[in-house]
Order: structure tokens, then C-alpha cells, then sequence
């Protein structure tokens, strides 16, 4: 057993969760494999969105893999790290409008 | 960035017995991975056999102005192997009496070999269809003796096949050397000039691109898109076509692979990558490989790895294309690399 949570070479072993559910596996990697087709949007901008949101729910198999997905399609490391900064400014702004709520209920609260 | 050739660097990996051995062993010795012999016997196909000749792929010398990470030539400036003029006459020799219709000259830079104009004219008068020079481009820059290569080109109608690792600076330069993007920008600019690569026009100019760095080739024709859009807007560039190829883990790929970590994870992802239609086209069924001293090979790779054809037609002197396609190809676990996702050759992707 590996003595830490994440090993890069489980990423390698994705697709073998579908061993332990067929049908539902496999629907998800039908979807899954529909999604990241060219479609309104281009293989490229879609590259780009899973990279923002790898970082956005830390998955660091999905960080590996969309930065090799994005040096497959050509995508620059500049390109890289703004997408990753519009996933962190949306993140962190989301963490911020909370503000507001607690803006609403100290208001409340006070006299 | 490298300087040196593996060679000059006396690295071992310059010994193609290491490469070997390294291809053959390595992490395919647990046998957790298949070895590719396996696997094209899965679909009846081994012992893999060429079919007709159509491309004779002669490599001039493996010198070049250039040391690029990922040179699978191990090339270089330090590099002296050429082919001799003596060896070249053989070789006009059987361009004029085989039935191959694309000849494909390589190196090295070819440009760099002494006789290079000489055999290019010779050549050209042979009646060959498609008459491809490999050109890392920045060639045409580097010495005053060679800023006429444009011209050169248009006269004998030479299909120009050009490497281009990217349509950025950054990227270009740490694959091939400080200075290689405005070099080659400038040098596809001359060609454009004298018409290569232009819409409709007779005179080719495709380009090849191959990853830098320890990932596949994306998609061929998208990256063709991305490329004509930003060399158009960025430098009114015009080309062909875009041939995307798979970087095979010998020589100084290899070497980074190794040096970088890489080489488990990059073996598995050809593996994985493996595509059983594109065994039918790869390069080796339809090319035979000549070297500076020629000697005949399956293909370039297999030429760099000293692996001569299994015939007993072994040099360009014995040439004798029937007894020579009766033949069995070479292969080894760096073969994957020509059956990764949509395939890959000289010509870009295969299926
Ligand atoms: S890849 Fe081409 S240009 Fe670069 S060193 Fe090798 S032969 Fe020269
Ligand atoms: S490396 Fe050479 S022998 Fe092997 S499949 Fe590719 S072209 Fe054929």
C-alpha cells in the first residue's frame, strides 16, 4: 500500500472503477467523454475549464492530467495559470460575498 | 540546453546497444507492460512485412548547426558523419531504377553536407514526384552561404517539410536553442516570399510539430487550426500542412526521459495510447531508411538504434528492391511510438 493518500500512478487505474460498477462507469466515462468533445466550445476552452476547476476542488490527478492535456493541445503555460487565476479569483470571491451574509446577520444581531 | 551530442558528451546512451537494452528491459521486464511484438500479433500482423516501396529516405550526415533536447539523430555540429559523394551516386543510382515516388532527404541539417546541392540537382532530374527535404529552417539563416536555400528550393521544386515545436517564442527556443523562433520565422517568411506554402500554389511547405516534452502529439488537424491562426495573425505566415509527430524514446529523448523521470510514465502512455489500426501504415512498410555510410534500415529510428535490415540486401551497393521487400521488419518497444493515438510518421499521423 502506498503510505500517502495521493500516488500519481493511480490515475493510471481510473478507468478500473468500472469493475466495481459496470453500468454506472460506464456511463459516467460515455458522459465524461461527451463532454470534453469539441462542441459550442473548442477542446481547447474546454481544456482550459477543467484545468480552473481541478485547482478550484484540488484534485491533484486532475491537475495532472488537464496540464498534460493543455501541453497536448498546445495550450501555453501563460494560458495555463490565467486560467488557473479566474478559478481562484472566482473562488475566493465566493468565499468573500459570504461576507456579506455575515455583514447581514452582525447587523442584525446588533443594536 | 545541450550543446553536445550524446555522442561528444561520451554519454552512454549514445551506444545504441544501451538504448537497446534500456527499450527491451526496463520497466517492460516485469511484465506488467506487453511488448509490442505481442501485440501486433494479437491482430495477425506480426512478422510486421512492408509492402511496395514508395519512400526512399536517405539521411546525408548527422551533422547539423542545431543540438535540439529531443533530437532522436542524436545530431549536432559535432557531429562529422556524411555521406560521400561516392555514396551518393549509388543511391542516384537506385532513385532512378526504383519505383519509389517520394524521396526524403534528412539529416542532420542536410543542408550541411558539401554535396547536398549537387545530389538535390542530380536528383531532381531522376523524375521523382514528391522530392521532400527535411529543413530545420534555421539552417537558411545561420551562414550567408546558405541565404540563397529559398531560391535554391523553388528551382528544383523541392517540397520543404519544416520542424516548428511551436508558434511561440518561449516554447520553440527551449525545445531547439536560444534565437531558433526569430530565426525560423524569418526563414518561413523567405519561403513565403518566393511562394512556398502560399494557398494553391505548387510549391510545398508543411511543417512538422512534435511535443516538447514527455507528452503526445494532440490532435493533428486542431493543432494545424491553432497553428496557421497564430502565425498568420502574429507574422502573415502561410503553410501547408501540419504534421504532428509522436517523439520515439531514443537518443536524446530517451536521455531526457530518463534524466527528467519520465521515461515509466511516457513508456505507459504510448502503451496505453497503443492503436491497432495504425500498425497497417506505419512508416517502415512503405520506406526503406539509407544512412551517410548506406547502410539500409526499416526506418530512421530503427537507422539510429544500428539496426540493419533484416535482408540479406544490407547496403545501398547490393540494392535489389524484390529480394529486399522479402523481408521482415525490425521492431522493438520503441515501435510503439508509431502506433500511439492516430499514429505517427514522417508524414505526421498514420490512421
Ligand atoms: S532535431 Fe533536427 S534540427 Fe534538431 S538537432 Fe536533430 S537534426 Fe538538428
Ligand atoms: S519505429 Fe520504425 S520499425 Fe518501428 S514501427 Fe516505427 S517505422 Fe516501423
Amino acid at each position: 500500500m502506498a503510505d500517502s493518500y495521493y500516488d500519481p500512478k493511480d490515475l493510471r487505474k481510473f478507468g478500473k472503477i468500472t469493475e466495481w460498477s459496470e453500468e454506472l462507469g460506464t456511463k459516467f466515462f460515455d458522459y465524461y467523454g461527451k463532454v470534453f468533445e469539441a462542441g459550442a466550445l473548442t477542446a481547447r476552452e474546454k481544456s482550459l475549464i477543467a484545468l480552473a476547476v481541478s485547482h478550484v476542488v484540488k484534485c491533484p490527478y486532475c491537475i495532472d492530467a488537464y496540464t498534460k492535456d493543455g501541453l497536448q493541445k498546445g495550450i501555453t503555460k501563460e494560458e495555463m495559470m490565467e486560467a488557473v487565476h479566474v478559478g481562484a479569483a472566482i473562488e475566493s470571491g465566493a468565499t468573500l460575498v459570504h461576507g456579506v451574509q455575515m455583514m447581514n446577520k452582525y447587523n442584525k444581531l446588533s443594536m | 540546453m545541450a550543446t553536445k551530442s550524446l555522442k561528444a558528451q561520451g554519454d552512454e546512451l549514445a551506444v545504441s546497444n544501451k538504448q537497446l537494452e534500456i527499450l527491451n528491459g526496463g520497466i517492460f521486464a516485469d511484465g506488467e507492460l506487453p511488448y509490442f511484438k505481442d501485440k501486433i500479433h494479437q491482430i495477425d500482423q506480426f512478422p510486421l512485412r512492408p509492402r511496395k516501396l514508395e519512400i526512399l529516405q536517405i539521411n546525408v550526415g548527422y551533422m547539423c548547426n542545431q543540438v535540439c533536447e529531443h533530437c532522436h539523430v542524436d545530431a549536432g555540429p559535432d557531429r562529422k558523419e556524411i555521406m560521400t559523394r561516392e555514396t551518393m551516386q549509388l543511391c542516384l543510382e537506385v532513385i532512378r531504377n526504383t519505383g519509389a515516388h517520394t524521396l526524403d532527404l534528412t539529416g542532420g541539417a542536410p543542408e550541411m553536407n558539401p554535396d547536398f546541392r549537387w545530389f538535390v540537382e542530380e536528383a531532381a532530374k531522376a523524375g521523382i514526384q514528391d522530392f521532400i527535404v527535411r529543413s530545420n529552417l534555421t539552417i537558411i539563416r545561420a551562414n550567408k552561404k546558405y541565404h540563397d536555400l529559398p531560391d535554391f528550393f523553388k528551382k528544383h521544386n523541392v517540397h520543404v517539410v519544416s520542424s516548428m515545436p511551436h508558434w511561440t517564442r518561449g516554447k520553440t527556443d527551449k525545445q531547439r536553442g536560444d534565437g531558433v523562433f526569430d530565426k525560423s520565422i524569418k526563414a518561413l517568411q523567405e519561403l513565403n516570399e518566393r511562394g512556398y506554402g502560399m494557398p494553391g500554389s505548387d510549391l510545398r511547405l508543411d511543417l512538422v510539430y512534435n511535443p516538447s516534452g514527455a507528452y503526445l502529439p494532440g490532435d493533428q488537424g486542431a493543432m494545424e487550426k491553432d497553428f496557421k491562426k497564430a502565425l498568420k495573425e502574429d507574422f502573415g505566415i502561410e503553410f501547408h500542412n501540419l504534421f504532428a509527430i509522436t517523439n520515439l524514446p531514443i537518443a536524446r529523448f530517451l536521455d531526457y526521459l530518463i534524466a527528467s523521470e519520465n521515461y515509466e510514465d511516457y513508456m505507459y502512455a504510448l502503451v496505453e495510447a497503443y492503436n491497432p489500426a495504425a500498425v497497417a501504415n506505419v512508416m517502415c512498410r512503405n520506406t526503406i531508411s539509407v544512412s551517410w555510410d548506406g547502410w539500409l534500415y526499416d526506418c530512421d529510428f530503427n537507422q539510429m538504434l544500428d539496426l540493419k535490415v533484416a535482408s540479406k540486401i544490407k547496403h545501398i551497393k547490393d540494392y535489389n528492391e524484390d529480394i529486399l521487400n522479402d523481408r521482415n521488419i525490425i521492431i522493438s518497444q520503441h515501435c510503439y511510438g508509431c502506433t500511439a493515438g492516430a499514429g505517427s510518421s514522417c508524414q505526421g499521423t498514420v490512421a
